[in-house]
């Protein structure tokens, strides 16, 4: 099996020309060829003029539940915008099919990778105090944080504790769950964060729309405008080169002067009390190695017993996300630099309340690659903020509702339940399953719509009465009541708004197989 | 209670039914051939870094001498060159900021990915590693091990307080999928095969 | 050998060709094939949406209707799956779960079971883009999915390969939904037609004539948009091609 077993179509054609874009500014490797790792694209993609304003993200509205597909109906309606998105993330997931498809043992990965987490999981208490044991016993100070406030106090106090006033941060999704930077910006604590989709995001003040490539849904365009507005670059200048060397120029000496680094972490070893991180630009490391105070923030689900399971996370991780073979950056943090602090902060944040979820706890398998996202269709064609939670895509779908049942209500379905996340996923969660269990659940607790549920009644009631069932689909308007689109109930006529109609056959099936097949007078 | 003991309580008491036994790692067959310094510099120059074999005995830094003998300020860490920047004598990461090039000697490489792997006593200073504009890294071909696998076996993850592999230079591509070298950190990675001098017997 | 044929409410209402043709082709091997009169559906409306009380009934009248044959056969993938995966809202008796187990999809019941040789009666000569339905393929393995580093195989293509004349097309992302989804397709219209709406563009730049699958909701929703578009593609569903349909 290699990477030849894929059709060659599959890496001519593209869905959406228009974005590929003839010149090439992507770094060459020293014989000319066109480089391929961390997050570039294979070919050229580029969504440059018109110019067209960035569709913003889901409207939240405090508890109510998430308009995902209004969101995404706004994503959709601007399409230059949605094309690059689905083009780009499409080629994403081609490039990690290449790469899963060049190791033989890549379902056998999978399915370790997988048993080491459930062991792990099952095992937490454990392995947690395993690792507080063994980081303690390397110099450094560890703390326990039940929910996200907490964890944001704990860090607050222990930057007021060295006179901090300003961290440097390197992308953790935990933060973000924890509402790290509005919190620090409120008690007058300078957050710079350090990856660079992710400093484009926090100077647009917008959350980050993919686990790994934060500002994902932006053109060169967006990026540009932002930078213009907050670093003062040249807004008619949208080179990607000239943005992003704005950005290394203008980030630099923030890092230079700041009092604290802190980490996310993508792995933390028990029985060395190491925390990993993965990243391509090497930002982890700058916010671990230059400020004098060093904090790691960690999900207690990050746990894993050995540093020799790393061989096969580590492998896993990057081919998944990105296709790359292995981030450019793998860092293992496990003492603090001579004079310096170190600190752990180990959140938990609903993961312990979550393994008692017999249907969902395997969902803290997740090693937030992001390759579910890349995959998921209805994520590539609607962006990951009209999610308007932390997580998005189909391991958010089944992650958000943990945190706020009513509030991400509606996110379950927002999927075809196609299964494709299921089975790029290197720690094979049950992704579209966990999906089809949520709906179950939120309907038993009456969380869907009144008239969705109204709906789904009264389809079943004619769909287990035989008579009321041949009298409803006699003709093709009737049918259409409670077939494909149960319409009649839905006075906006939502299928056929975008779609002809199906057309009306002379005779359903049944009256064909009365009037051809049984003789006359056995009719039941 | 504690947030500590609240949370081991809970996952204590809401561990799910079943048995979960740690799977036993099998060891992989290498996926590389067995010139390991060719697929490690093959490997390598996917990930945006470069490799040159040493010069001869009398100049084995000529294969780089343009990228240094661009630089003003150079750092080094190993014996064999001797920079001006001393970087035993800095007293804080910030110190090595106007670092245009580091020299640093790699405690092992990775054949299959094209990793290099340094710890704190090989970076001296840490923060070198990625403030610096441009990194140099001397790999003995010897200390070439054939896969992850086999260097997560390395006892170097279960002693340094920091050990990392780093694959090519810093790198982004989070506008449009454009790659660009030197997002945050060095903008070019040459690895110099270079054997360690032998210790005097 | 007992088989009762089970043709889904779509089908019945909207594409009773195809459900003419799943008879014709399992007769044509020899096959004495019965048609529980009172059959509606399989309850899956209800469970993709959440609402398994509300499929109870619909489920119960299922079993009622196909207890004791030897196999189930329905030209869906979809419905195939809904039975055998997700017929849970009644209790499981032994007769739930025979039936259950004993339900099939034409194709794989053509290729598993029949282990058919021969379509001698089969010709269509025509460029043919193949649809996946992501339940066929992922729920009840019709094929390898391109996400897995699994030897390739695909029971709908052995088939068609036995059909005279056929080329199959191509597309530049073979296994993507087409974004039918069930009630997606109502609930979430925007993104689920823009899927449909990239689904048929694929497949006409592919350079197909038709596009032929082993379910019917998919080929009525791509028909649908490729309607909109204007795009001049046909949609067949497998079991006419198999049995011999010339275009």
């Amino acid at each position: 099996m290699s990477a030849d077993d894929l059709t060659p179509r599959q890496t001519e054609d593209v869905l959406h020309p228009e974005v590929r874009a003839p010149s090439d500014e992507s770094e060459r490797g020293p014989g000319g060829d066109r480089l391929q790792h961390a997050e570039a694209a294979s070919k050229p993609i580029r969504a440059d003029a018109p110019r067209e304003p960035q569709p913003r993200g889901a409207k939240v509205r405090g508890n109510r539940p998430i308009d995902q597909a209004e969101a995404a109906e706004r994503f959709l309606a601007a399409p230059l915008h949605q094309k690059a998105h689905d083009e780009r993330l499409w080629d994403v997931r081609r490039k990690r099919d290449v790469a899963a498809h060049g190791i033989p043992e890549w379902e056998e990965l999978r399915e370790l990778a997988s048993q080491i987490k459930t062991h792990t999981l099952t095992h937490l208490d454990h392995y947690l105090e395993q690792f507080e044991a063994a980081a303690r016993a390397n110099g450094v100070h560890v703390h326990w944080a039940e929910d996200g406030a907490d964890h944001n106090r704990i860090v607050l106090d222990i930057l007021r504790k060295h006179g901090a006033k300003s961290l440097v941060k390197s992308k953790s999704m935990l933060t973000e769950e924890c509402g790290f930077r509005h919190f620090m910006a409120a008690h007058d604590i300078d957050v710079i964060e350090t990856d660079l989709g992710e400093r484009i995001q926090q100077l647009d003040e917008e959350e980050p729309s993919h686990v790994v490539m934060p500002a994902v849904h932006k053109t060169r365009l967006d990026v540009a405008d932002v930078f213009a507005r907050t670093l003062g670059t040249d807004p008619d200048n949208d080179d990607a080169h000239y943005l992003a060397e704005s950005q290394r120029e203008t980030t630099r000496p923030l890092i230079l002067k700041a009092d604290a680094g802190l980490t996310g972490c993508n792995f933390a070893i028990a029985e060395t009390g190491t925390v990993v991180t993965c990243t391509n630009e090497g930002n982890a490391d700058l916010s671990g190695n230059v400020p004098p105070l060093q904090i790691h923030s960690i999900g207690i689900e990050k746990i894993i017993p050995k540093v020799e399971h790393l061989g096969v996370f580590i492998r896993l991780l990057s081919r998944s996300a990105l296709g790359s073979p292995i981030t450019q950056y793998t860092s293992h943090f496990r003492g603090p630099r001579p004079g310096t602090e170190m600190h752990m902060v180990l959140v938990d944040n609903g993961r312990s309340e979550r393994l008692a979820m017999e249907e969902f706890w395997t969902s803290l398998k997740c090693i937030r690659c992001g390759a579910c996202m890349n995959t998921c269709p209805v994520y590539r064609r609607s962006g990951g903020l009209s999610y308007g939670a932390t997580y998005s895509g189909p391991i958010g779908l089944i992650i958000d509702p943990t945190f706020n049942k009513r509030k991400y209500s509606t996110l379950p379905f927002s999927s075809t339940m196609n299964g494709s996340c299921t089975n790029v996923c290197p720690v094979k969660i049950n992704i579209h399953e966990q999906i089809f269990a949520w709906r179950k659940v939120l309907a038993e607790e009456h969380q869907i719509p009144l008239l969705k549920q109204g709906m789904m009644k009264a389809a079943g009631a004619v769909l287990s009465r035989p008579a009321a069932y041949r009298a409803a689909i006699q003709t093709a308007d009737s049918a259409l009541r409670v077939l494909p689109r149960f319409a009649v109930y839905n006075p906006a006529n939502t299928w056929g708004k975008k779609r002809e109609m199906p057309q009306a056959p002379r005779q359903s099936f049944h009256a064909w197989y009365r009037q051809n097949r049984m003789k006359k007078g056995t009719e039941a | 209670m504690s947030a500590r003991d609240a949370i081991l309580a809970r996952l204590k008491a809401n561990r799910p039914a079943g048995e979960f036994p740690l799977p036993d790692v099998p060891t992989f067959a290498p996926l590389v051939g067995e010139d390991w310094v060719t697929e490690f510099a093959e490997r390598l120059g996917k990930m945006g870094g470069r490799v040159e074999r040493a010069g001869s005995p009398a100049d084995p830094f000529a294969p780089v001498r343009s990228r240094l003998s661009g630089a003003a300020v150079i750092a080094s860490a190993v014996p064999e060159f001797a920079g001006n920047r001393d970087l035993a004598a800095i007293t804080g990461p910030t110190e090595v900021n106007d670092v245009d090039v580091a020299i640093v000697r790699a405690r092992f490489g990775v054949a299959e990915t094209g990793s290099v792997l340094f710890t704190q006593d090989d970076l001296i200073v840490n923060a070198v590693a990625y403030l610096a504009q441009h990194l140099i890294v001397l790999l003995d071909p010897a200390d070439i091990v054939v896969n992850i696998q086999a260097a997560y076996q390395r006892p170097e993850f279960g002693q340094a307080s920091y050990a990392v592999l780093h694959t090519g230079p810093s790198a982004t591509a989070d506008i449009e999928g454009v790659l660009i070298h030197g997002a945050q950190g060095v903008r070019s990675l040459t690895v110099l095969m270079l054997p360690r001098k032998k210790r005097a017997a | 050998m007992r088989i009762g044929l089970f043709v889904p409410c779509y089908v019945d209402a909207f594409e009773p060709e195809v459900g003419i043709a799943t008879l014709e082709l399992l007769e044509r091997f020899g096959l004495t094939v019965e048609y529980p009169y009172d059959q509606t559906c399989c309850g899956q409306p209800m469970t993709n949406t959440g609402c398994h009380q509300e499929a109870a009934a619909t489920e119960a009248l299922f079993v009622k209707n196909f207890s004791g044959f030897d196999y189930v056969v329905a030209p869906s993938g979809s419905c195939v799956h809904q039975v055998r995966e997700h017929l849970t809202a009644i209790p499981q008796t032994d007769e739930v779960k025979a039936v259950r187990a004993k339900t099939f999809e034409l194709v794989e019941f053509l290729h598993d079971v029949l282990k058919i040789e021969d379509l001698p009666w089969a010709a269509f000569p025509h460029k043919v883009a193949y649809h996946s339905n992501c339940n066929a393929l992922r729920g009840i393995g019709h094929a390898r999915p391109t996400e897995l580093n699994r030897p390739f195989f695909s029971k709908p293509l052995n088939l068609l390969k036995k059909v005279k004349g056929l080329e199959v097309v191509d597309l530049t992302r073979p296994d993507e939904c087409c974004g039918f989804g069930g009630t997606f397709s109502v609930f979430e219209p925007a993104v689920s037609a823009k899927m449909g709406y990239d689904k048929v563009t694929d497949q006409a730049r592919a350079g197909a004539e038709y596009v032929v699958s082993a379910d019917s909701s998919c080929l009525m929703h791509q028909k649908g948009c490729a309607e909109r578009l204007g795009v001049p593609l046909k949609y067949i569903h497998i079991a006419q091609v198999l049995n011999g349909a010339a275009a």
